[in-house]
């Protein structure tokens, strides 16, 4: 008989259950006290004779010692049990229900492992908004310089007579305060953005996804039609994510890149390109193809071949699944979407892509031109409304004279005023 | 002769908008930037009131406050806190700390006038 790792901490169970105590144990099984101890730490491997004679002074069959429901399990219902709410689990059967139900007993303790890991990213998530010195130094710094121009403002409109002099210091302050309003802003945005490579701690499985899609350029040259490998070998070669969530969020992006690859071989995309150039909706038409999948396989390109290709991928909740940034559009995941977005006003009319100019507040924001489309995901049932995943392509926008439209970033740190859109108040925006 | 009032701010822009504000009232402004020796410049001058930013380099508003209500010449000077930050427990923690007033940035020219006015009064 080959006795498991765990047989030691068995037999430590059974004796505690029975009241035993370890010296008595030890003289029954006609061995010292502190070999029994080594044996019960699992630091002793035991089989034969000596594990029959501890099975009967413990009065159970040897096979309970050797083969019993796995340890792991049952230290997992064990911590469970000691949770708060599980006051009335019975906890001296603890081991009788992880040997008769193994499954149930196993689903008990992921959900409870499960619990816990959101607790803990609850916490955590709380602890970076509540006390993170670097989020609190920015708004604390936009403030100051917000509170700087609002007096010089004041000043400047509220004393008479205000003499030429401070007439120009007041305006030279506001105008470099101007500036560093601009530049604390962007800061902000940049860290609630938390872009793959930041500083930002908090680590979600969305941030390693991201930044495991940003460090490869949103491109998998092994999982092209003509490639070598397959997933398994990008995901082992892969060191950024260590999370088992991002792991499967990553897998199933990949599958996804791989499926796009067959349909639209790389030369067979950069070959409609050269007939009928970076026009998504011409490209589609060209391959035969539907948009979604011309997003994607656009994304995937190199900027060498087609020049910066931002992409934002959404659930029918507005969730962003995906996102690859362009300069002069801002994505961020943490704090919400701008609900102007073609990308979200897509998901009211699906079926009917959108091709929209937008420019987002901000410095450094630049006309894009977004293009937004839904693909159904599922399987199609009478009755039941299709579940929707929407698309929204970014390039930027050509020269021209037609105005964009004016989008924003997030509610949070959006300055534009009177947005019907706009669900809560921003932080540039408060004390004005 | 001019009350004096001590400006402890790391903001210059914020410095000069409300030494003009005060000056133009009487007011003997003098200001300071750094908290790391702040409580030198409290004892030296001895203002009548103090306006104090919470987030300075080198030491923070909070244990500036601490150390002039720990002082027993110092004290009972008025102390005015200036703050971006606005939540709850800022505020409890400067009232427990003792400060006189609380302000949240951004504020208005008015109400800092205002209230050093009636910090002087009481």
């Amino acid at each position: 008989m080959v006795e498991s790792a765990v047989t030691g901490t068995r037999i430590r169970e059974r004796r505690v259950q029975r009241g035993i105590k370890q010296t008595e144990l030890a003289a029954m099984a006609e061995i010292s006290p502190s070999y029994l101890n080594l044996i019960e730490h699992n630091r002793r491997r035991i089989g034969g004779t000596l594990l029959l004679r501890l099975a009967r002074a413990l009065g159970v069959e040897p096979q309970v010692l050797s083969q019993g429901a796995e340890v792991a399990l049952i230290s997992g219902l064990h911590e469970a049990a000691r949770d708060g709410s599980a006051a009335a689990a019975e906890r001296d059967r603890l081991e009788e229900f992880a040997g008769r139900f193994p499954g149930w007993a196993q689903t008990l303790v992921d959900a409870y492992r499960h619990g816990e890991e959101m607790e803990r990213m609850v916490q955590a998530l709380t602890d970076r908004l509540a006390h993170d010195p670097h989020l609190a130094e920015s708004i604390h710094e936009v403030l100051s310089v917000v509170a700087a121009i609002r007096s010089a403002a004041s000043i400047l409109v509220e004393t008479p007579g205000l003499e030429q002099k401070w007439r120009d210091r007041f305006h030279r302050n506001i105008n470099e305060d101007s500036k560093r309003l601009a530049d604390g802003a962007n800061s902000l945005v940049w860290y609630l953005d938390a872009t793959p490579g930041s500083e930002a701690d908090i680590r979600s499985p969305q941030d390693e996804l991201d930044q495991f899609l940003s460090e490869n350029h949103f491109g998998f040259a092994a999982l092209e039609a003509d490639g070598v490998g397959g997933i398994d070998a990008v995901l082992e070669a892969d060191t950024l994510l260590s999370l088992p969530a991002a792991r499967e969020l990553a897998r199933t992006f990949l599958e996804q890149y791989q499926r796009d690859a067959t349909r639209l071989p790389r030369s067979r995309l950069e070959q409609a390109l050269g007939r009928v150039g970076l026009d998504p909706v011409a490209l589609a038409e060209d391959v035969q193809l539907d948009l979604p999948c011309v997003f994607r396989r656009l994304a995937s390109l190199p900027e060498d071949v087609a020049g910066p290709i931002g992409l934002v991928i959404c659930d029918g909740s507005g969730a962003i699944l995906t996102r690859k940034p362009l300069d002069g559009f801002a994505v961020l995941r943490p704090s919400g979407a701008c609900p102007l977005w073609p990308i979200y006003r897509v998901l009211t009319q699906p079926g009917v892509p959108l091709r929209m100019r937008v420019l987002q507040s901000g410095r450094d924001a630049r006309p894009v031109t977004a293009l937004a489309a839904t693909e159904q995901i599922g399987p199609v049932r009478f009755n039941e409304p299709p579940l929707v995943r929407a698309y929204m392509l970014l390039l930027p926008a050509p020269q021209s004279e037609e105005p964009p439209s004016p989008v924003g970033t997030s509610c949070r740190i959006c300055p534009r005023p009177n947005c019907v859109a706009r669900r809560e108040p921003s932080v540039i925006q408060d004390g004005f | 002769m001019a009350r004096q009032v001590l400006l402890i701010e790391d903001e210059p822009n914020i410095i000069e908008a409300i030494s003009f504000i005060l000056s133009r009232d009487g007011w003997d402004v003098k200001s300071h930037s750094n908290g790391h020796d702040a409580m030198d410049v409290v004892r030296a001058q001895r203002p009548d009131v103090v306006i104090l930013d919470v987030m300075l380099p080198g030491r923070n508003g909070f244990d500036i406050l601490a150390d002039i209500r720990a002082d027993p010449e110092l004290g009972q000077v008025p102390v005015l806190m200036l703050t971006a930050r606005g939540q709850v427990k800022d505020r409890e923690m400067a009232e427990r700390a003792g400060a006189s007033h609380y302000m949240i940035k951004p504020f208005s020219n008015a109400e800092v006038l205002d209230v050093v006015r009636s910090l002087v009064r009481t």
